[in-house]
């Protein structure tokens, strides 16, 4: 029998970027909330200091700071003919676990999607016509606009810390940031990171290539800075180790640094760590979330009932949490019924190397977040006709630390072992750098989450399972994305240029990005989407559902500007709105 | 005396890492540039004492299995210049104490059935943790080249043995259940990470893997060089874990990094304070 522990106002299950964001809004406002983290309690001092923190093999290899496959995992097949199998290990992406989320040991690109990200169909149809979008493409709009969202991205920006050169000023375009973004209210709270060689030599051929070439925004903060509630952050130093690290220098922005201070300094902040939600609780009506069941490590059943519940514990948690506990419908790919787990999408990335037998670079200087970008190939930036797909990419060069185990480039054609490979192991390591074409994903009829029939985790949960591939569009924008990166090889003058387009199936053997999007998306109409633009759940008014398991399909971009925006956007109406007038919140 | 070279050899990397936080202490100046100087071939120039490691001893591969790992690593990174052998730099140790831990036993992999064969795009889905694999893989391997070419893997020639890893790595050798391409991507990753690890985990030995490519190691402030002298190489002897722990960079280092092992902040005080 569970234990029954007394009623909060809130509760959030999981406590990473968004369980931290509604944590410290609510309690300012003078409501309890308790965070329930799976993972262990974790702060800068002393779980995140040097040397250990740098350690390659431990933390980037062996992945010491994520979700353990032995514990719970995915199962994976690209197409509903095949039989999905666990991901025995998790390689392709990697879930976080532990306070903080996937907040510490993520890189901190930090964007706003594109106005035309959120107006995806509309758009598209306005622009091309009906025809261009593809029979099985599921991309629809957003049910909120960029201008709706911008109060929000500025909150998130200046809560965070944020680094970077405005390119739209309420209108009026800035020189040195991206001329293509949507108008911004202000400047970022924060000057733009330092620009290493690869970068600058990046900036400088893209410009004589006629693009427009800017420092990426980012979550490594660049002085020593105190946001508005008075959390204090320290200055980046470029030590190369970020993704998939914690960061020593209280400079990568985190839950721990920019928002968890704030709650638990209005004492009405209850943090449990170590304590797995398994299931939502809802009363007969079953429109009314009253608890959740938690178990802590000693096996001890828990039901904590809240007045309002946040379910913030990542897209596959979170479209898992809602099946389990039986919330809404779940999606039929067969008969496209049922919206739970419905557009899951992903990032399609297309990946060059350029070799220089003339430049050295010291590829271990650098940050998760320092590089250079250019927008024209992104979103609706540019014609699309008779291109063969919509949406597009960023496409920078982000020097995030030559790590010697995961980065040796060697040229096209070297062996992969042997005198051949060493040698230019040694020759090339200072003198080559990436490129990455960032693309967006539009959602498909056939990809999508649900329940495992027959894998369970440590708990006995099911497992959630994807079906995901490639759609028609994401092998066709790869290919033009590739053919951009190579221009901008021979424009940077490389000795040799390896571009790496998409072929074939999506494979989840290669990291590509922790970047899943999808599966309780959000929407204007309960009859194609899970949640509101209030990330409310339109069949459970006293729970949402917060993260990128939001986006109805993914833009070219990092998530997480987006999923934090929206994060304060639910805050602010929850408080405006919601706990004056609890029920669905309207327009 | 040999103290002193080691201080003064870990000054350098200090000198280098110190300048980027002790904004215009001029004192220090004219001192750090000569000792960036001093340390300017870090490619085994000036041969750097080794720290104490840990004992050279294998707990989970046989000897038989200790002579496949050791020729087979050497032959994927050969004694050839520049750089040391697998072998030289310590990776049969790191493989075998890998395959002794917590990975080689499975951590972090999900083993619950039932078990079967997928595609590609699943990936592993064997039963066997990656110290069967070894075990299972080496043994079929022996085999092999026993009836192939009349003599176990590491008593062959370097070109027989590079045939026989080829054909692993192509697939075209039958080792039972295991497929070929996947015990030797295993191998293949291991021997990169027995190179290039930090050298507490057996392999690296000496930094010898660091720096053959110029890699500084863990101690890492570049606020004042990743925008400075574009194009030229940052060379400093490197760095690793336990050379900060055993306290021989911390007198000199900058006192925002490494040699500052914070005080412990107090369970729910977060941030970085003032
Ligand atoms: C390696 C890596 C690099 C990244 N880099 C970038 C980047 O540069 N830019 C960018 O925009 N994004 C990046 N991301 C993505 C970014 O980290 C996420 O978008 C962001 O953390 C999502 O916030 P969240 O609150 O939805 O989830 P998280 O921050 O992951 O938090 C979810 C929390 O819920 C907990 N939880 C899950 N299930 C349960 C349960 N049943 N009970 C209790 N707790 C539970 C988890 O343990 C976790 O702590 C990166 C991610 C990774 C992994």
């Amino acid at each position: 029998m569970a234990t029954k522990l007394k009623s909060v106002d809130a509760l959030t299950i999981g406590v990473g970027w968004t369980g931290g964001i509604i944590a410290a809004e609510l309690t300012k406002a003078g409501l309890h909330v308790v965070g329930l983290e799976r993972g262990e309690y974790r702060n800068t001092s002393p779980d995140f200091q040097v040397p250990q923190v740098h350690d390659e093999l431990s933390y980037a290899v062996r992945l010491k700071l994520f979700q353990d496959a032995g514990v719970e995992t995915v199962t994976f097949r690209n197409d509903a003919s095949q039989t999905a199998l666990p991901l025995r290990y998790l390689i392709g992406f990697l879930p976080g676990t532990g306070l903080g989320g996937a907040g510490v040991h993520w890189n901190g690109t930090t964007w706003r999607f594109l106005p035309w990200d959120f107006e995806t169909r509309s758009k598209t149809i306005a622009r091309y016509g009906a025809s261009m979008l593809a029979p099985e493409c599921t991309s629809q709009d957003w049910g909120i606009t960029y201008a709706e969202l911008e109060p929000f991205y500025d909150r998130f920006e200046y809560q965070a810390g944020i680094a970077g050169k405005a390119g739209n000023l309420k209108g009026k375009i800035q020189p040195g940031g991206n001329p293509f973004e949507g108008p911004r209210s202000r400047e970022y709270p924060n000057p733009p990171m330092k620009t290493a060689y690869q970068s600058a030599l990046f900036r400088d051929a893209t410009a004589k290539l006629g693009y427009h070439p800017f420092v990426m925004p980012s979550a490594n903060v660049t002085t020593a800075y105190t946001n508005p509630d008075g959390a204090t952050f320290g200055a980046c130093v470029y030590c190369g180790y970020c993704e998939r690290f914690a960061c020593e220098m209280y400079a990568k922005s985190s839950p721990q640094l920019a928002v968890l201070p704030v709650a638990l300094k209005t004492g009405r902040y209850d943090l449990r760590e170590g304590v797995n939600v398994v299931r939502i609780n809802l009363d007969n009506t079953r429109r009314r979330a009253v608890s959740v069941t938690y178990v802590d490590g000693a096996g001890g059943e828990f039901e904590q009932p809240a007045d309002m519940i946040f379910l913030t514990s990542f897209i596959l948690n979170n479209v898992r949490m809602l099946l389990i506990s039986g919330i809404g419908t779940p999606y039929d790919p067969s008969t496209g019924r049922g919206n739970v787990g419905r557009n899951y999408a992903y990032q399609a990335n297309t990946g060059a190397t350029y070799f220089f037998e003339d430049k050295t670079f010291n590829p271990f200087m650098g940050s998760g977040a320092n590089g250079m970008v250019f927008d024209d190939f992104n979103g609706d930036n540019f014609d699309h006709a008779g291109a063969g797909f919509i949406g597009g990419a960023d496409i920078n060069v982000n020097p995030t630390g030559g790590r010697p185990i995961q980065y040796h480039p060697v040229p096209p054609g070297t062996p992969s072992w042997g005198v051949a490979w060493k040698q230019a192991v040694a020759k090339w390591y200072s003198h080559a750098f990436n490129a990455n074409a960032q693309g967006g994903v539009q959602s498909y009829r056939a990809n999508y989450l649900d329940l495992d029939p027959t894998y369970r985790d440590a708990f006995g949960l099911p497992l959630l399972r994807m079906t995901f591939d490639w759609g028609p569009y994401e092998l066709k924008q790869s290919a033009y994305m590739a053919d951009v990166l190579g221009k901008v090889g021979k424009a940077l003058g490389a000795s040799q240029t390896a571009v790496r387009p998409l072929k074939g199936h999506y494979t989840t053997q290669a990291y590509q990005s922790t970047h899943n999007t999808g599966g309780a998306i959000m929407g204007s109409s309960p009859a194609s989407s899970v949640v509101n633009k209030y990330l409310q759940s339109w069949d459970v008014p006293n729970l949402f559902v917060l993260g990128a398991s939001a986006f109805p399909q993914n833009a070219g971009y990092n998530p997480t500007g987006t999923v934090c925006a929206l994060a304060y956007h639910t805050a602010d109406a929850v408080l405006k709105r919601y706990v004056k007038k609890p029920g669905p919140l309207a327009g | 005396m040999a103290d002193e070279i080691k201080r003064r050899e870990f000054v350098a990397i200090v000198g280098v890492l110190g300048a980027t936080a002790v904004a215009g202490c001029s004192s220090t100046a004219p001192q750090q540039s000569a000792q960036n100087s001093a340390a300017a071939p870090s490619n085994g120039a000036q041969a750097q004492k080794a720290l104490a490691t840990e004992p050279e001893a294998f707990t989970f591969l046989t000897p038989p299995e200790q002579a496949f790992v050791s020729a087979a690593c050497d032959r994927i990174i050969p004694a050839e210049p520049p750089g040391p052998s697998a072998s030289q730099a310590g990776v049969p140790y790191y493989i075998d104490h890998q395959l002794a831990g917590a990975w080689g036993n499975g951590a972090r992999m999900y083993r619950p059935g039932p078990w079967r064969q997928g595609t590609p795009e699943q990936g592993y889905q064997l039963a066997l943790v990656p110290a069967e694999v070894y075990r299972a893989a080496i043994r079929a391997i022996d085999e092999h080249c026993n009836k192939k070419y009349n003599g176990n893997f590491s008593g062959l020639t370097p070109a027989q043995q590079d045939e026989a890893l080829g054909g692993l790595e192509k697939g075209s050798i039958d080792l039972g259940v295991i497929p070929a391409t996947t015990f030797f991507s295993m191998l293949l990753a291991n021997t990169i990470e027995g190179y290039f690890a930090d050298p507490l985990y057996g392999g690296n030995r000496d930094k010898a893997g660091w720096k053959m490519i110029g890699f500084p190691g863990v101690a890492a402030v570049y606020t004042r060089h990743i925008d400075q002298d574009y194009g030229k190489q940052y060379v400093v002897p490197p760095v690793s874990i336990a050379d900060v722990q055993q306290g021989l960079v911390q007198d000199d280092m900058d006192q925002m990094h490494v040699a500052m092992v914070r005080a412990m902040q107090p369970r729910n005080s977060f941030g970085k304070g003032r």
